[in-house]
């Protein structure tokens, strides 16, 4: 069952859990054992500690919903002072999501991180629709995506991967773009800029207004795209966006991921990512596949 | 310890907008504090795709039962009411940190507001416990929100009041007459946002510890997602896992 994303990174099997969306894993060690998950990764960091957007930050819709929690984290140093050292000897890979507003910021950032020994990766988030300045704004272009990845490459020894956002025109443009500069792996998709009204009150459900939409109901645009990026780009791909279950997460691995993450199905049954693990074991037994690596891009068309 | 455990619905009673639901599983119950929830996975269809936050109103430690007493205010808990015995409800338990117990020999006051009269229930039933006699508040629009009045009644000396002066007196909690007749040490508080706003502010005029549960609109339950946050001292806390009980102090209300 085991991946090699390159780069140092190994998993036990393709499956993490997207950040924003395990906590540090503390949050869900009485459902899962964690050493049958690929890796976690944990909460949006960024450089300086952020309050995040004021309440409300969800909203329910059909199969999904929307958040606007706007990166709300201590900072880089308290994560290395307080949370790493409880959650380093977790039986799994521990991925830093690294967020920025500025290019210093995410530079900074990755030098820091660097050096923690248990720390094997960082997902760079350049795709936060949450925050208004920097996130996103880094990863809608070819040229700010070449910018950012590039400055992290050159202080970031270990394995870079770069979290893409769906709100582009051309998604496979952005990948090659990541790869170009340095990017070990892409992880795609980031939640979909969304909204929801309350007609009754005409006022915006959010406070912020808009959001970033997730759960089921994106796993089709999400699939799509992670068949695009896999036949543009030549580094692994992992996918996420509305992966529920097994079946879901295999979908995505024949569609070109290497490995895959699971979001919000998390906060539905906070026991499903080992399911998923397990599940996809039984299908690659099912069908005859010796590796699970081998369901990457086997898709019959 | 946490668990995700599936539960059968044994038995049902109407109280009008309000359903009181008992559920049963085969599982033995973990500890549970008065004042934690669980998280109710509805029916998995798409308007009802997030499990859904409701506090513990009662529980039975013997028959691994817990009750709900659940108000249809959205999809969800419509959804909720109208499920059958026997049905099987899904449910993570249990949540938040609850109401701190007082010491024996302070005076309590309880206060309930619409549904948040349901988590008080298993508290004062707790209190008894512990030798600990409660005083209730109970508020309501109306007469028939008063849910299980005999029952409360059992537990500790119980006012009501409502707004239509159906029921004890007309009127918000915060009118009621006991305000002048008795001092309290401690106060609780469960209900609208605004009732425990007001409640908080006659409790710290009287300069008098009040604990409030909030309800804020919650994804995960487990302190994941940030959704769920409050303004307070510390910054922003989720009411799901730092609260849902908060010391009033700690708010910025």
């Amino acid at each position: 069952m085991t991946i090699d994303l390159g780069r140092g990174l190994m998993l036990r099997n393709p499956v993490m859990t997207a950040s924003g969306t395990f906590g540090y894993g503390e949050e869900y060690t009485d459902f899962v054992d964690l050493a049958k998950l690929g890796g976690i990764i944990v909460k949006g960091t960024t450089l300086h500690p952020r309050e995040g957007n004021p309440y409300p930050r969800m909203a329910e819709t059909p199969s999904g919903m929307l958040n606007c929690v706007g990166l709300q984290n201590k900072g880089v140093q308290y994560f290395i002072d307080s949370i790493y050292p409880r959650i380093k000897d977790f039986d799994t890979n521990v991925l830093l999501n690294l967020s920025g507003s500025t290019l210093e910021d995410y530079v900074t950032g990755a030098e820091m991180v660097d050096v923690l020994d248990k720390i094997p990766a960082i997902e760079l988030n350049v795709s936060c629709p949450n925050v208004k300045q920097g996130g996103m704004a880094f990863g809608v272009t070819t040229a700010g995506i070449s910018q950012v990845v590039s400055e992290v490459r050159k202080v970031y020894h270990k394995h870079l991967m770069v979290k893409l956002s769906p709100n582009v025109t051309n998604i496979a443009e952005i990948a090659l773009a990541a790869e170009a500069s340095g990017a070990d792996s892409v992880s795609l998709i980031n939640t979909l800029m969304g909204m929801a009204i309350d007609a009754e009150k005409r006022k915006p459900k959010l406070s912020v207004i808009t959001g970033g939409l997730s759960g089921a109901c994106v796993k089709p645009v999400a699939l799509r795209m992670v068949w695009q990026v896999a036949k543009a780009v030549k580094i692994p791909v992992v996918g996420l966006g509305g992966i529920s279950n097994a079946t879901d997460a295999v979908e995505f691995m024949l569609a070109g991921a290497s490995a895959i993450e699971i979001g919000t199905a998390n906060f539905i049954d906070p026991a499903v990512s080992a399911k998923v693990a397990d599940g996809m074991k039984a299908y690659c037994e099912r069908h005859g596949f010796e590796k699970v690596a081998d369901l990457t891009g086997a898709l019959d068309s | 310890m946490k668990q995700i455990t599936d539960f059968i619905l044994v038995e049902k009673n109407d109280y009008g907008r309000s359903v009181l639901l008992r559920l049963r599983s085969d599982r033995a119950l973990p500890e549970i504090q008065p004042g934690q929830f669980v998280q109710v996975r509805v029916d998995g269809s798409p308007s009802t795709y997030l499990r859904r936050p409701i506090s513990i109103h009662d529980v039975d430690f013997q028959h691994n039962e817990i009750a709900l007493l659940v108000q249809q205010v959205g999809e969800g808990t419509k959804h909720l009411a109208v499920a059958e015995t026997g049905d099987v409800i899904n449910m993570v338990l249990p949540l938040g940190n609850g109401f701190s117990i007082p010491e024996k020999g302070e005076k309590c006051l309880l206060v309930g507001g619409g549904i948040g009269i349901a988590p008080l229930f298993y508290f004062a039933k707790v209190l008894v416990e512990n030798d600990i006699r409660p005083t209730l508040l109970l508020g309501g629009k109306t007469k028939s929100d008063i849910i299980r009045l005999a029952d409360y009644q059992q537990l500790g000396d119980t006012f009501v009041t409502t707004e239509d002066g159906s029921l004890g007196e007309k009127g918000f909690v915060t009118m009621h007459s006991l305000w002048q007749k008795e001092v309290f040490d401690k106060i609780y508080v469960c209900g609208p946002k605004p009732m425990m706003k007001a409640v908080a502010k006659l409790a710290a005029e009287k300069n008098v510890w009040c604990e409030v549960s909030l309800e804020n609109l919650m994804a995960c339950g487990l302190g994941a997602c940030l959704c769920c946050v409050e303004d307070t001292v510390d910054g922003h806390m989720c009411v799901c896992k730092e609260g849902p009980v908060f010391n009033t102090r700690r708010l910025k209300w």
